[in-house]
């Protein structure tokens, strides 16, 4: 028995209706480990995280945590047992000051029962200089950037002394430089003793952070290793349980340079960008590039007829449109899949066949009447189904119920159910497992193939180099740097996207 | 021995099925509830099951009924209007000061319902353009449009009114009132067009998620307009036809029915969060409280209870919706 041992999780095992989440599943942690969890949507993380933190119960199994067995009945046997666990949605109370989110529940009173606040601010500023973090205790959270919230997430967990700290995706709204201010908050805990449990779909965040990595796939537990003794690929097979190779398509010939679809000249934006030019060709994939608030979605927008640009002008097959409202955009020929399908993509509590229809519901009516034609509605839907290989087993399944690679699914059929001739993506694969993001990419490539102007906009580098025919890197609401598919790598984005170098140099 | 076991239990399976159905489509449910109520009391006493009494309880909540047809809507929608009750009022009154006035009842009719729609046309306006919240913006008109009414009556009430005016509250067809047949008319035309058709299936995308439905081109701030438009409208047509069937216009009428019409619509599986509800369900739902507020009424029991019994019944239908939800999502995970 590993004498240095924090937490040892023997044969967990948990069943939902109709599922095994969990089957027999095998993880230990070190004292002052940081260890990655990983595995495809539906591999079981989450639901091994709800056991550990008490959410739910385990069918089997048992959780030994610092030589104690232990069985919880709620989320509060947990904490008491040293468990602290970061969600990946934020639960903070945006109207509160950040020392009574910290203390939420448990600030000091007076004789009287009234908030003794004094000491809640001294207790707030002594926990957030422990860890270098200068906010004032007053500021009301909704005040901070969503990192430093991240960061009053991960004090709160903190503020209970925990023994183990589970973090789910902390970093999937952090830019660069925010990320790098995180994995040093993390390694300061580690000297100070904590094991941290680190939840990503980030796999190149696992080689900068973790000391060792666990594996699960489908439910079952398939491999621990030590970071230093693998590498990228190897994690991503263990994940997917066969080699995943990405073929680069040499699609020069599919590409009419002779015709651009969508030309944007002068582009400009008080606030957001400046002097944007760009076109992007019939059957051509770009992506824009860079980080996090550099002013991509915004670009978008305003092509989309959401943010009105102070000046420059948009063609669409040499026409030129200023569409005010994406109605108009729509009936330019553009169309715009957001990058947050939950909050303003779908309609989560209708059906798939509803969704999929909904920016063209005048298409499906009756000849002359305004009633919608039920069998058109279903015949396409059917259709769209089986093109998509969206899985479900009826076109009337709440979109709720699917997974985030089958939403996204949903999501890009809607727009290309209008066969637009510009698709704009905003992060195609934001939270998609591995399998569906080659089913998507080979979704947008077809249709670049038949004559779509795709325009990609990513944060994912290994998704613009499988993806693009052509790179632009924005930064400040500019674009530094451009670069055809033969010359793109990591380094190379990264350098304009930090503004390390830039075209003119 | 065995068979007759099995026979049993799949008769049991049956009866399990068909109750989780009934339990699912509210409509249902409702139409359920309402025969074994209604058959409750027909044995109990022998003054509940005559068509006379019938058609007192179809009278009695025609008026609801129509705007319930409009509250729907605005409900699927992730809209409101408190203003109705007030509307109905300003409808009835001017109207009757028209007609006052020597304008013949056509227009003096008119007159009243387009009140109705403007009121509605502002409600609209200030809720879509300004993106104020529906219940503040509707609650203040609520106050305004009573206000107004109060102003234009001075505070009186409106009688003597020509039988041109009456009849269309106290004319027959079918040896229906018209207000009931008008109410038919709305329901049955509104279920169908809230059902089917593409202008009112909008209504579920903007409930359901109005962000999306904005990217996705619907016309959010046009179809917004229209429903509180149409809602008004609606709450002015029943301001006539009260008006028309009471012989007079008061300043009072109205007052409190914007939470009864809420009521039907959400006991007939409207959602205050958008994205649900049916005018059928409105309906049925107006057509359950009216039944058991008239089975109190013969029983004796004390009109002050019936408020008390709207109120439980009103909440016990948004539990049953919530618990029914929560299984359906277990059952699925």
């Amino acid at each position: 028995m590993d004498n240095n041992e924090m937490l040892r999780v023997s044969g967990i095992s948990k069943s939902f209706p109709g599922v095994k989440a969990l089957d027999c599943v095998d993880f230990s942690l070190r004292k002052a480990e940081i260890h990655a969890l990983v595995g495809e949507n539906g591999a079981g993380k989450s639901t091994l995280m709800n056991i550990l933190s008490g959410v739910i119960p385990q069918d089997e199994g048992k959780l030994v945590i610092d030589q104690k067995i232990q069985k919880f009945n709620g989320p509060l046997d947990a904490v008491k047992a040293g468990i602290g666990i970061v969600f990946q949605e934020l639960s903070l109370i945006q109207n509160l000051s950040v020392a009574e989110n910290l203390f939420a529940g448990r600030q000091k009173t007076n004789f009287a029962g009234f908030i003794d606040f004094r000491n809640l601010y001294a207790r707030t500023r002594e926990l957030l200089s422990a860890f270098s973090e200068s906010i004032d205790p007053r500021t009301p959270v909704k005040n901070l950037s969503i990192a430093k919230q991240q960061v009053v997430e991960i004090l709160k967990a903190v503020s209970h002394n925990p023994k183990i700290l589970i973090l789910d995706e902390p970093t999937s709204s952090l830019t660069h430089k925010e990320i790098d201010k995180l994995f040093r908050l993390l390694e300061e805990m580690k000297t100070n003793g904590i094991s941290i449990i680190y939840i990503s779909h980030h796999i190149q965040e696992i080689f900068r952070i973790a000391d060792r990595v666990t594996v699960l796939r489908d439910g079952k537990y398939i491999a621990t290793r030590n970071v230093a003794e693998i590498d990228e690929p190897e994690v991503v097979s263990l994940m997917v349980g066969r080699k995943i190779t990405h073929n680069h398509i040499n699609r020069d010939s599919s590409i009419d340079r002779n015709t651009p679809v969508l030309q944007v000249r002068n582009f400009s934006h008080k606030k957001y960008f400046s002097d944007i030019n760009f076109e992007v060709f019939k059957g051509e994939i770009v992506s824009m590039a860079g980080l996090v608030g550099a002013g991509r979605t915004e670009i978008a927008r305003a092509i989309f007829g959401l943010l009105k640009p102070s000046h420059g002008t948009l063609l669409i097959n040499g026409k030129k449109i200023t569409p005010n409202s994406p109605v108009e955009a729509i009936a330019g020929g553009i169309a715009y899949a957001t990058e947050n399908r939950k909050s303003d993509g779908l309609f989560l509590d209708m059906t798939i066949s509803e969704n999929s229809i909904a920016p063209q519901l005048i298409n499906f009516t009756h000849r002359r009447t305004d009633f919608l034609d039920q069998h058109k509605i279903d015949s396409f839907v059917e259709n769209t189904i089986r093109t998509y290989g969206i899985r479900t087993s009826t076109a009337q399944a709440e979109t709720r119920k699917l997974s985030g690679g089958n939403q996204q699914k949903v999501l890009l059929s809607m727009w290309l159910g209008v066969a637009p001739k510009v698709l704009i993506v905003d992060e195609p694969t934001k939270g998609v497992d591995i399998g569906a993001k080659n089913e998507i990419f080979s979704i947008l490539r077809h249709l670049a193939d038949t004559g779509t102007a795709i325009l990609v906009i990513s944060s994912d580098l290994l998704e613009i180099i499988a993806i693009s025919d052509r790179v632009l890197v924005v930064k400040n609401g500019r674009i530094s740097g451009e670069m055809p598919h033969q010359e793109i790598t990591e380094k190379r984005v990264i350098a304009y996207a930090s503004g390390i170098a830039s075209n003119n140099s | 021995m065995n068979s007759g076991e099995n026979r049993s239990t799949t008769v049991q399976s049956i009866a399990i099925n068909l109750l989780t159905r009934v339990l699912e489509v509210r409509e249902l449910m409702l139409i359920v509830i309402i025969i074994i109520g209604g058959t409750a009391m027909s044995i109990t006493t022998p003054i509940f099951f005559s068509s006379s009494n019938f058609k007192a309880i179809l009278l009695g909540l025609s008026v609801e009924a129509i705007i319930a047809a409009g509250m729907t809507i605005l409900l699927v929608s992730g809209g409101l209007d408190m203003s109705v009750g007030s509307t109905m009022a300003l409808s009835g009154i001017i109207s009757c000061i028209a007609i006052k006035f020597g304008i013949p009842v056509f227009f003096s009719v008119s007159l009243g319902i387009l009140s109705g729609t403007l009121v509605g046309f502002i409600n609209g306006i200030i809720i879509a353009h300004w993106l104020i919240n529906p219940f503040i913006v509707t609650l203040g008109m609520l106050s305004i449009v009573r206000g107004l009414v109060l102003i234009l009556a001075n505070g009186v009430t409106i009688i003597n009114l020509p039988e041109s005016f009456t009849i269309l509250g106290q004319g027959k067809l079918f040896g229906l009132q018209f207000p009931i047949i008008l109410m038919f008319f709305v329901i049955i035309s509104g279920d169908i067009l809230l059902r089917r058709s593409r202008f009112f299936r909008q209504n579920y995308y903007i409930g359901s998620n109005e962000k999306a439905a904005i990217l996705t081109g619907i016309k959010v701030k046009k179809v917004k307009i229209i429903n509180y438009m149409l809602t008004s409208t609606l709450a002015g047509i029943a301001g006539i036809l009260m008006a028309a069937r009471m012989a007079s216009a008061s300043v009072n009428i109205g007052t409190g029915l914007e939470l009864k019409v809420i009521t039907a619509s959400v006991i007939g599986g409207a959602s205050l969060s958008g994205g649900e509800g049916s005018i059928a369900g409105a309906f049925l739902g107006a057509l359950l409280m009216g039944t058991l507020i008239n089975s109190m009424n013969i029983l004796g029991i004390d009109v002050y209870w019936q408020n008390v019994i709207t109120g439980i019944i009103l909440i016990t239908a948004v539990i049953l919706d919530n618990v029914m939800k929560r299984r359906r999502e277990s059952a699925s995970q």
